[in-house]
């Protein structure tokens, strides 16, 4: 075994797994252990295997993934903080047989654009909205986000979110899955390979509606860990996040083909 | 003679951005301009021309729906009074970094703060040296009349497509809200998706396979690579000053005293001129269509021709008046007159405060 070669192992036959060419070779600029990435190829595996990446055109946050387009080998729009449901609306409007999603954190989506969030999904556009949920602001270095757990410390939050003072956590999801304007809502994680499996599956249904012009807009909500932010080890920040962020934010559907599951 | 219609100067905006072809407005409702989209929702330009009417929940929202659809390669517009306008500012300058073409009016209203529903000219500081955030220009055009609210649309989009930058009208609510008669330009037809495609192969359309694909943004972390940016937009911003100045000189060939002024103010001059002229007084007006560029060069020449003052007449509390002597150089004398915060100055207040101001002064 010692002596075996490159070339004995890398050929056709022994692949397994092949980056999608909708990713580029840029090295991703999140932590090692973040969520972004194997989200980024979630996305990116859904758009190839639907044939829609000549059609696409995605929309990148201000946050951790703004550079998204760095990596998303599609047409990107890299949009103010919080507006982009407001820039794929504008896209979508003038282009409506081309896919358009966006790509937002929790502060982006839940904190400073939260009006545009909740009127994209209230009229219904035709998009899809991929939501990182990691309960923190990790581009400027650890914040309070809305989505912070109580007790949760941040660097705006050093001795802990005390609700009486910092108010409570926004479950954005559930408010936008009693709109009329969302047709699929679901909440999913990308920690495990299990997990990844069943997001991939939920992106896949989401691009699914919009190229089959379901009426309403497709929300896929991945929480995820940012274990820098959280200052853990990837490892203890994936259990941290099973033990405390998804008994407030359970995984799951939370509304299918314009029902309420729960 | 073409359509003639009599109209406000803001239904003219939105007769004008049907015709003018465009692919999309978004707006917010907001006095004084509050017409504009309740005429396109009145008219159906969807089923007219497949032009998208949205009333987005914000100013905000409306900016970047502007953004979004301009990234895509369509004409796009949006409207707005004072207040309105204030909350654009993020949007454009994004606008303004991403390069993108949008044309964008403001009917201007007394401020500061919520300020007045009355007309103004109180946002040129803003119109002209940026707004947003950033090192950057727009191009913005003064109509004076509802006939040039119209034509400005058509020749905006025009502007805003070969330089690839925001275009401001800069209107006031005198502009705005009267009824005058007006021309209307023929319709040009929207553009096909393929024509959009092939036009702008910049805008994010969709990726074929073996092509390159097209981002827009304003970020650039590299901050050797964001000077060059820089330098590539001051660039064409000189391309835009030595090329697009547009104004008008009226009486000035003899002129002693010349009026500087735009919009509703210049209407107002050109009355105090012929009141000058009737005592003797040889005053001209040279009434700004451009305000930046900014005519420079035009105030300049008359400088030359020996001009003894110079009165910038103006809705505020005097804002144009410093390009005015930036232009000059201490040629002559450079005053400022105005009413502001909502009230509109007479001819004969214009015509006083020359005698004055600069005259007597």
């Amino acid at each position: 075994m010692a002596n075996i070669s490159f070339e004995e192992i890398v050929k056709p036959e022994n692949l397994v797994y092949k980056k999608t060419e909708l990713l580029t070779d840029k090295t991703l600029s999140y932590c090692p252990g973040c969520g972004h990435g194997t989200a980024h190829r979630v996305i990116m595996e859904v758009i190839e295997e639907l044939g829609l990446e000549e059609d696409t055109v995605g929309v990148a946050p201000v946050g951790c993934s703004v550079l998204a387009y760095e990596f998303m080998n599609i047409d990107m729009t890299q949009a103010a903080h919080g507006r982009a449901p407001a820039v794929a609306t504008g896209i979508k409007r003038v282009w409506p047989d081309k896919i358009v999603f966006t790509y937002q954190g929790d502060g982006d989506l839940a904190a400073i654009g939260t009006s545009e969030t909740i009127h994209a999904c209230n009229r219904g556009e035709n998009i899809v909205i991929i939501f990182i949920n990691n309960g923190i602001y990790g581009m400027t270095g650890g914040q309070m986000a809305p989505t912070t757990l109580p007790g949760m410390k941040s660097s705006t939050s050093p001795y802990g979110r005390d609700v009486d003072i910092m108010g409570n956590p926004l479950k954005i999801t559930e408010l936008i899955a009693h709109l009329p304007g969302t047709y699929f809502v679901t909440r999913q994680a990308v920690h495990t390979p299990a997990a990844v499996r069943k997001a991939k599956r939920a992106v896949k249904k989401a691009f699914e509606n919009q190229r089959d012009k379901k009426p309403g807009l497709s929300f896929v909500e991945i929480v995820s860990n940012c274990n820098s932010g959280w200052k853990m080890t990837p490892n203890d920040a994936n259990k941290w996040m099973e033990d405390n962020m998804f008994p407030f934010y359970p995984l799951g559907d939370i509304k299918v083909d314009g029902q309420m599951v729960k | 003679m073409g359509d003639l219609r009599l109209m406000k100067g803001n239904e003219a905006l939105a007769e004008a951005a049907i015709r003018a072809g465009a692919d999309a407005y978004f707006g917010y409702p907001i006095t004084p301009q509050s017409e504009v989209i309740e005429y396109l929702m009145a008219e159906k330009p969807w089923e007219r021309t497949g032009m998208v009417v949205l009333q987005a929940e914000s100013e905000v929202a409306a900016i970047n729906m502007v953004y979004g659809a301009a990234g895509a390669g369509k004409k796009v517009m949006t409207t707005s009074s004072s207040p309105g306008i204030s909350l654009k500012q993020e949007g454009l300058s994004y606008i303004a970094g991403a390069e993108l073409p949008c044309v964008y009016a403001n009917v201007v209203r007394g401020g500061p703060g919520l300020g007045t529903i009355q007309p103004s000219q109180a946002d040129y500081f803003q119109s002209v040296k940026g707004g947003g955030h950033g090192d950057y220009r727009q191009i913005v055009l003064a109509p004076a009349s509802v006939q040039e609210m119209a034509d400005f649309v058509k020749l905006g989009f025009e502007l805003a497509f070969k330089y690839r930058i925001a275009v401001l009208i800069l209107a006031d609510g005198i502009i705005g809200q009267m009824m005058e008669k007006v021309e209307l330009f023929d319709p040009i037809p929207r553009l096909s998706d393929e024509e959009v495609i092939a036009q702008n192969p910049w805008a994010t359309t969709g990726k074929k396979k073996g092509t390159h694909r097209r981002i827009i943004t304003s970020l650039d972390l590299e901050a050797h690579e964001m000077e060059e940016h820089n330098k590539h937009l001051q660039a064409k911003y000189k391309v835009i000053e030595e090329n697009e100045v547009r104004f008008e000189a009226i009486d000035c060939e003899d002129a002693e005293y010349i009026f500087v002024a735009y919009g509703s103010s210049a209407r107002i001059a050109q009355k105090s001129v012929q009141l000058a002229r009737s005592k003797g007084i040889k005053a001209g007006l040279l009434r700004l269509i451009t305000l930046f560029p900014f005519p420079s060069k035009a105030l300049q020449t008359y400088c030359k021709n020996g001009v003894k003052g110079w009165l910038a007449v103006e809705m505020s509390a005097g804002q144009m008046v410093e390009d005015v002597m930036l232009a000059v150089k201490g040629c002559a004398k450079v005053e400022h007159f105005g009413r502001f915060g909502g009230v509109i100055h007479t001819p004969e207040e214009v015509l006083h405060a020359l005698e004055e101001k600069v005259i007597g002064g």
